[in-house]
């Protein structure tokens, strides 16, 4: 298992906290919750170790997009970067509903 | 795979020694014996699962409770409780030395967990019914076996000796499916308290009441079973002043160090549980 | 479910009740709009045990309690999620079911008929928890028998992790079970059984062989579980209110001891006895007796 924590300057408010998602085979966990210090603030607990570049990569790029001012919590066991992105795509859109 | 059971089983010495008997029963099978004996100023019934090289299940033949052994502790415990209706519940003491739930493809077939939840009804209904019930754990206390044959108890006394074990699996098994080397699994219990085989590491959850040291489980002398009779008799007075549920594995300062998630659970739900006008 | 339309049509409406989440189970069991979680993931009670072995926690640890409404009457569903650890029983997973169990206990001796229902999708212990979670596993047994003097306690075991270990006595111990053919009930898993007693005595691979076993088709065949459904939540959802409106069994399975001992008797551990013959040697019945 390996932590890692990432900060993004974010513009988007989130309406309220989401969950989505399990801590099975393939997919992860993601809780967010709305923050008030005007960034994203992301720490990933997975059980695949050595990803770090990867999860950069992939969260890089989702926060470029959807730059959610929010606390985020990903919980994950092993998901490709496409899982971890549609993940990430319900909780903000769960977060908006 | 079955060892060879070489020496004789902890659970008849300790039957014999605290009651004077086989226990025997007729009509049942030789792998669960029953005695009645007296215990401090009154009188109590003594169970144990023992092997029985030629018991009518093979799986169950070395100490395991199997089907048989299952469905008759629930017999002669349910004989207890109906046989005391109305008058002072007698003390069970529940002598504990099971090397596991028998492990078979027709054990399966017949419902090997029907069977040991019908043992888990009659002790939990008779600790309801307000008959103390103690655990003796004089040996071996694995998994499935334990729930079924003493876990249901108000109190667990136990012997403190290396050749006590409570766990959820076998050490050779629980290595291999956890990819440890059962040095590593030893060496784990150490630090993650509940990966621990060792009893002392048990009581430190606050599961067990009373850790009696100095005793020989094999051998025990005259005076060795006098003391644990008074440790069975102390608990047996305890439980009477006090209630009949489980709470008390909780509510002692081991588990509150050890425990405290279970303790915050509780405390959390109780206090989100109501205020539910929740659809209504 | 329209009863005039075909079996096509039947088929299609269908909603996989085995395909849910613990989280949407729940909800598909409880009233509309009566869901509401205890202890969900944003209270983050998760296991203190798994980090400190490098095993990646779930929030909820793996338990959905959710409290609502089932045909109006106050109820609370506890909801085992199977995808993760295998559905395993720690300690925070086994204390929630069992503060559950045990707060439904109270509100029923203080008048209200809280109304619980499990949803067992488990291996059994938590390995890793080792003697936590065989410690919850008997809390959980311990609550069951004290809370169903008062109230059904409903089993539902849909699949496709079936109910095994320690968690099959506590389906043992329910009033009422619930499963579909896809679920398993048993104490040793195959793979166990298999490891401990060599391939001549199972096969875990073979699929086939294990549901004759132990599934859920066989188990109702031999009254070892009561209601057979499809899986489909209404259907589901269906047979758990109709167990609350049937009440209490005048015996549990667990206490038909006799009737059980007879049944031993009458088998032959040296016959290599099958599922199909076992139909035959049990039948139906002796369930809810």
């Amino acid at each position: 298992m390996e932590i890692y924590e990432f900060r993004y300057p974010a513009s988007i408010a989130v309406g309220r906290r989401a969950h989505v998602g399990v801590v099975g085979s393939g997919d992860l966990e993601i809780l967010l919750e709305p923050a008030a210090d005007g960034q994203a603030r992301v720490r990933v607990r997975t059980s695949v170790d050595g990803y770090g570049p990867i999860w950069k990569t992939v969260l890089d790029r989702f926060f470029s997009r959807f730059p959610a001012i929010a606390a985020i919590e990903i919980n994950d066991f092993g998901a490709t970067p496409a899982m971890v992105t549609l993940r990430l795509q319900q909780a903000f859109e769960e977060s908006r509903a | 795979m079955a060892e060879a059971e070489t020496t004789i089983s902890r659970g008849l010495i300790w039957l014999r020694a605290l009651t004077g008997g086989e226990g025997t029963v007729a009509g049942g099978p030789a792998s669960v014996r029953y005695a009645e004996a007296p215990l401090g100023d009154g009188p109590a019934c003594f169970l144990a699962v023992v092997p029985d090289a030629g018991g009518r299940f093979p799986r169950a033949r070395h100490g395991e409770v199997g089907l048989l052994e299952a469905w008759t502790l629930a017999k002669l415990v349910g004989d207890v409780v109906a046989a005391d209706e109305g008058r002072v519940r007698r003390p069970i003491v529940a002598v504990v030395d099971v090397r596991g739930q028998a492990y078979g493809r027709l054990e399966e077939l017949l419902g090997i967990h029907q069977a040991c939840a019908a043992a888990v009804d009659a002790y939990a209904s008779a600790r309801l019914a307000g008959h103390p019930l103690i655990a003796l754990l004089v040996g071996r206390a694995m998994s499935g076996a334990f729930l079924a044959h003493g876990y249901q108890a108000n109190r667990i006394l136990a012997l403190e000796d290396p050749g006590v074990l409570v766990h959820a699996m076998g050490k050779q098994a629980a290595a291999r499916v956890t990819r440890r080397s059962v040095a590593e699994l030893e060496e784990l219990g150490n630090t993650v308290l509940p990966m621990s085989y060792d009893i002392r590491n048990l009581s430190r959850l606050g599961l067990v009441h009373r850790l009696i040291s100095g005793i020989d489980p094999g051998v025990p002398s005259a005076a060795d079973v006098a003391r644990v009779a008074t440790e069975l008799a102390v608990a047996v007075a305890e439980v009477r002043a006090g209630g009949g549920g489980l709470d008390l594995r909780l509510e002692n300062d081991a588990a509150r160090k050890t425990r405290a998630a279970s303790l915050e659970v509780r405390r959390r739900m109780a206090e989100q549980w109501a205020g539910d006008g929740a659809g209504a | 479910m329209n009863a005039g339309a075909t079996p096509l049509e039947r088929l299609l409406a269908r909603r996989s009740f085995i395909e849910l989440s613990a989280r949407e189970r729940a909800r598909e069991i409880l009233d509309p709009g009566s869901f509401r979680e205890l202890l969900g993931p944003f209270d983050r009670l998760h296991s203190p045990w798994l980090e400190m072995q490098n095993i990646v926690p779930q929030e909820d640890d793996g338990v959905v309690i959710a409290k609502g409404r089932i045909d109006g009457q106050p109820a609370v569903v506890m909801a085992i999620e199977g995808a993760f650890q295998g559905g395993s029983m720690g300690e925070v997973a086994g204390a929630k079911i069992t503060c559950a169990l045990d707060l439904a206990l109270k509100d029923n001796e203080l008048g209200t008929p809280t109304r619980p229902v499990l949803v067992l999708e488990t291996g059994g212990v938590r390995l890793q928890e080792a003697n936590l979670g065989l410690a919850a596993i008997a809390e959980i047994q311990a609550a069951i028998v004290a809370l169903r003097r008062y109230v059904p306690v409903v089993g539902v075991i849909a699949g496709m992790v079936g109910c095994f270990g320690g968690m099959s006595l506590a389906a043992g111990l329910c009033s009422a079970l619930i499963a579909t053919r896809q679920a398993r009930l048993g104490m040793n898993g195959p793979e166990v059984i298999e490891q401990e007693a060599g391939i001549e005595e199972l096969d875990a691979a073979d699929r086939r062989l294990v549901w004759s076993l132990i599934g859920g088709g066989q188990r109702h065949a031999v009254g070892l579980v009561d209601e057979l459904v499809d899986d489909d939540a209404a259907a589901i959802a269906g047979a758990v209110r109709a167990a609350f409106v049937r009440g209490l069994p005048a015996r549990h399975r667990s206490e038909q001891v006799a009737l059980f001992l007879d049944r031993l008797a009458a088998v032959d551990p040296a016959e290599k006895l099958n599922g199909p013959a076992l139909r035959v040697l049990w039948g139906k019945g002796g369930s809810n007796g």
